[in-house]
């Protein structure tokens, strides 16, 4: 692996590896934000009623709103292979075309299409080129992923349909460039007085001369926007983001461009990026949190040899601004039980926030894409006088409880299979996934990470008098 | 292959894992990969469960895959029967088992000499049943499963309870509305001076089974599940089983009838004509209602019903016999069930709707224009979106359906609760007529200005489109609160760094 800069050292940290028995959200689950983010896409889950029942349940709502996802449900007759796999999908891939003509249609391959070997890889560039619509496959499945690492087997899957600056003409790299448009806050074309508007805006005056970066990772657009802001008042341009919000402004990515991740649990796309596309990495904290964010600008700052501007006063005051949170958090104890690789970050956070890490429990450790996080992790840890927290590794739930039990931690940070029977035995919970949907990134939603860290514990603080915190009647077994 | 946005019944394992979890003390162990224990926060969720669920996962993953499970499933059966103690264990079986094709009933058995419990393999197969069949026939397993082992053991109590009795079969965890149904079948037995023997699988533990056989009788108050079990307690033991719904006045009045003939082949000599007529005509609130003048404007009213097979036929049967109501379709997606269900609604509808495919039912509601539509929650979305209103009668549902006051849809209290859901469900009767006759509610336009519209403060085209991301419901509030910052930082054009920086200063 060829990183940008050579890897911290963070042996300190205690890695332990427990049985994988944890309860997590199955990796298909992306599709429900990456087809709001890939605004032409369609995505296809090619599995069984057990995925199509996770989804339409954990999805709520959102399925109501005719979705660009389907599934393609498998039945018996494609177990056995009664029925030919490429003229099945070719039918259901017409009629998507014919409904909803999107501009790509990404195959999810499941649990099933690994055990009856599916050769979805294979399938798909003939089916492609016999109706001309890109097919992207990603194999999101519960064999080998858990939950947001379902978004990294679809950028990894998506880095390699970037095209190269030699693939498009000008005027398409005009169009490509969703960045550019962003800064120029979707004015319409055809208006010549606002574009000249835009182009005053993204001009490159303001920028240092550094080679291309391109972002990845899928947030939403205000985050984008926000993150895009903060590297432009240091003078870094971003060239690009994977994913845009189309799949036809897929950024381009050249050998030798610089790529940096936005979240934890992206290492995949990370190596592909790397490895397939020969760019640079920069192994950098994620911007989750303003201690998060400033150690990710000034990474990024100092692989371009610039001198990171106005950082200490910018991360100060978001540190004031959330003092009415952290008084509500500081020296209280916080336990991950672990389900969607943001826990590292996160915990690094509340530790600087003044919290007590008892345990970070999580699903799958690059120690290698992950290794500047750990090492800020490990400083902030002895910066704010805190013992190192123990990493597990694929954890154990039945376990986790026990020791739950034993610590009654202030704050446990679960899935919602554990935290309504946890909150009945007085222990206060998270529900885990929020913080993949709400938008944490960046200093301007420090604000909104607190948010959700201390509503339980504000809202216990409203209801403490009323006496019943303990609402099952014996100590109840596991 | 099947193009599929949304289904009505889940996969088979979810059926097993109902029936496990209803149970006190079985445990419940998948054999399925990581992510597919998404049952535990459906429970925990939608019933609001203050114990853990008895469900885990023994994880089918990558060295699963190359080498078989192995000792995986033999250890974690034995791990959980260790942990836990339960009296049962179901080893439940999913799609991915399935296909890997694994011995597990070898598993189950080499478990058994080690395990304290009692273990069993749940005999469903995934391509083969959904959720419903997959539960009647889990229970109907372990049931058999408990009966021979009490008769080989020699502990099958002889003979019948001195007073009449009753298995109720059928009412589960995740049901619709099963708990307060539950509660109802109870009052109403107890009414009849019938007593409950035992209820299943609700509640009830594996070691009572054995004591089924005394019952005089079973109550079979849902189609989908219970019937296999009530089925195999008949040829046993001979026991009779009442399985008529008690929805509805009619209906209700119907299973009484049936439970009194029932008791007295068996010589009890009850007669309970007069407490159906009491109960029809003065306690329960449904019979007078619909001779009250509210529901003469339903008359002729037109309406879909879609469901599951009983909540679907029980509903078409009360709107048409018993309030007027025109049901222009009535359907159901139990498909494997469609004699019955045909059988059931034929006189009392147009026409009739056997599909899994919820884009078939939502068509053909977009084109008969009822005034009401009775179903799942998809069709409650189906109405959003059409503007016709929609009461949910039957799952799929979501967490507002699993009530925390008491709404029973059985017996007489469930009799007042269906004329309450289906009133609420038409336009009321005046406004109705108010509506037609003025042609439409208010319509004045709002013309007051927002609170900013006379403020000098601008928006710059940035910073208008970064508001217009806000989601609406707090798009207001950002609004509100990033002009006030802005005035008070003296700034008069808002672009979106502005909009971030108000956001940082003070959580707008």
């Amino acid at each position: 692996m060829t990183l940008a800069q050579s890897q911290p050292n963070t042996s300190a940290l205690e890695f332990d590896c427990d049985t994988g028995n944890y309860h997590t959200f199955c990796p298909i689950s992306c599709v429900a934000w990456l087809y709001q983010k890939i605004e032409d896409s369609f995505f296809l889950v090619i599995g069984t009623k057990t995925c199509g029942y996770f989804l339409q349940n954990a999805m709520g709502v959102m399925i109501f709103a005719e979705p660009r996802y389907a599934m393609a449900e498998l039945e018996e007759g494609d177990i056995s292979a009664q029925l030919n796999d490429y003229e099945e999908l070719k039918r259901l891939c017409e009629g998507i075309k014919r409904d909803r003509n999107p501009s790509v249609i990404v195959w999810i391959g499941t649990c099933t299409t690994e055990i009856i070997k599916m050769d979805l890889e294979g399938l798909a560039p003939r089916l492609e080129a016999e109706i001309g619509i890109p097919i992207v496959v990603a194999r999101a499945n519960g064999l080998d992923y858990a939950f947001t690492q379902g978004e990294d087997t679809v950028l990894a899957a998506m880095a390699q349909r970037c095209p190269t600056s030699e693939e498009v003409t000008p005027a398409e790299k005009e169009e490509r460039s969703s960045i550019q448009k962003l800064l120029s806050f979707g004015r319409k074309k055809d208006d010549p007085k606002k574009d000249e508007h835009s182009k005053d805006l993204s001009t490159d005056t303001a920028y240092h001369d550094h080679p291309p970066l391109v972002l990845f990772g899928s947030v939403p657009d205000p985050i984008v926007t926000q993150m895009t802001l903060e590297l432009k008042r240091q003078g870094i341009k971003v060239s690009g983001w994977l994913p845009a919000k189309r799949y036809t402004e897929l950024p381009v990515i050249d050998e030798g461009y610089y790529v940096a991740g936005i979240n934890p649990f992206l290492s995949r796309t990370a190596t592909t990026l790397m490895r397939r596309r020969k760019c640079k990495l920069i192994g950098a904290p994620f911007p989750i949190g303003p201690d998060g964010t400033r150690a990710w600008v000034e990474k990024i700052c100092s692989v371009f040899n610039i001198e990171p501007q106005g950082l200490d006063e910018r991360e100060a005051k978001i540190w004031e601004s959330l003092e009415d949170y952290l008084q509500i958090i500081r020296g209280k104890s916080v336990y991950f039980m672990g389900d969607n690789l943001l826990e590292i970050s996160l915990a690094r956070f509340l530790t600087r926030c003044g919290m007590t890490v008892q345990e970070i429990g999580i699903p799958y450790m690059d120690k290698r894409y992950q290794a500047a996080e750990l090492a800020l992790l490990e400083k902030t840890c002895n910066d704010m006088g805190q013992p190192l927290p123990k990493i597990t590794e694929k954890p154990d739930n039945y376990n986790q409880i026990q020791r739950i039990q034993e610590l009654r931690p202030d704050l446990v940070i679960t899935g919602m299979a554990h935290a309504n029977p946890l909150e009945a035995r007085g222990i206060s919970t998270k529900w885990s996934v929020e913080f993949t949907f709400a938008q944490i990134h960046g200093f301007t939603n420090a604000r909104d990470i607190l948010e959700l860290v201390t509503r339980p514990l504000r809202r216990n603080d409203s209801l403490k008098d009323l006496g019943w915190e303990k609402l099952v009647k014996e100590e109840a077994k596991v | 292959m099947k193009l599929a946005y949304w289904m009505y019944a889940g996969p088979a394992h979810i059926g097993t894992l109902r029936i496990a979890s209803s149970f006190k003390n079985v445990h419940a162990i998948m054999h399925a990969p990581l992510g597919d224990d998404y049952f535990n926060v459906m429970r925990s969720m939608l019933e609001r469960e203050r114990d853990f669920t008895p469900v885990t996962a023994s994880i089918v993953d990558r060295n699963v895959l190359a080498r078989g499970s192995q000792e995986k499933v033999v250890e974690n059966i034995v791990r959980k029967d260790q942990e836990e103690r339960p009296d049962l264990i179901v080893l439940t079986p999913t799609c991915t088992s399935s296909i890997l094709q694994e011995d597990l009933a070898n598993f189950v058995q080499r478990a058994s000499l080690e395990a304290k419990g009692d273990v069993l393999l749940a005999d469903v197969n995934h391509y083969r049943v959904n959720e419903l069949q997959a539960a009647d026939r889990t229970l109907q397993q372990i049931v058999q499963f408990y009966t021979e082992k009490a008769r080989k053991q020699g502990t099958l109590p002889q003979g019948k309870t001195e007073k009449p009795s009753v298995n109720i079969i059928g009412l589960t965890t995740l049901g619709f509305h099963n708990n307060h149904d539950c509660r109802e079948l109870r009052t109403l037995m107890a009414q009849l001076g019938i007593e409950v023997n035992l209820v299943m699988p609700d509640g009830a533990s594996v070691h009572d089974i054995q004591t089924m056989s005394r019952a005089w009788f079973n109550l079979v108050p849902y189609r989908e599940v219970g019937g296999l079990t009530a089925e195999y307690l008949h040829t046993e033991f001979g026991m009779p089983c009442v399985n008529i719904t008690p929805m509805g006045i009619v209906e209700t009045a119907r299973c009484i009838r049936a439970i009194q003939a029932v008791l007295n082949q068996q010589g009890a000599e009850v007669d309970y004509e007069g407490f159906i007529d009491e109960q029809t005509r003065f306690v329960s609130q449904a019979a007078w209602f619909s001779r009250s003048i509210d529901c003469q404007n339903l008359t002729g009213k037109r309406a879909v019903v879609f469901g599951d097979s009983t909540h679907a036929a029980a509903m078409t049967k009360i709107l048409a016999r018993e309030m007027g109501i025109k049901v222009v379709l009535a359907g159901t997606y139990c498909k494997y069930d469609a004699d019955w269900f045909t059988e059931q609604v034929g006189d009392f509808c147009d026409e009739i709707l056997v599909s899994e495919d919820n884009g078939a039912i939502a068509d053909r509601i977009a084109q008969l224009e009822p005034a009401a539509i009775f179903g799942t929650q998809m069709e409650r979305h189906v109405g959003k979106r059409l503007d016709i209103p929609c009461g949910v009668i039957a799952a799929p549902i979501h967490i507002q359906n699993f009530p925390v006051g008491y709404r029973p849809f059985l017996g007489y209290e469930g009799a007042n609760q269906i004329v309450d859901l289906v009133y609420n469900s038409f336009t009321l009767g005046m406004e109705d007529h108010l509506l037609e006759f003025f042609g439409g509610h208010d319509t004045k336009e709002v013309l007051t200005a927002t609170l900013s519209a006379s403020d000098e403060l601008g928006w710059s085209a940035d910073g208008m489109a970064e508001l217009q991301k806000i989601p609406g419901f707090v798009r207001g509030k950002v609004k509100r609160n990033t002009e006030k910052f802005a005035r008070e930082q003296g700034i008069g054009q808002i672009t979106a760094e502005v909009l971030y920086a108000a956001k940082e200063a003070v959580g707008a």
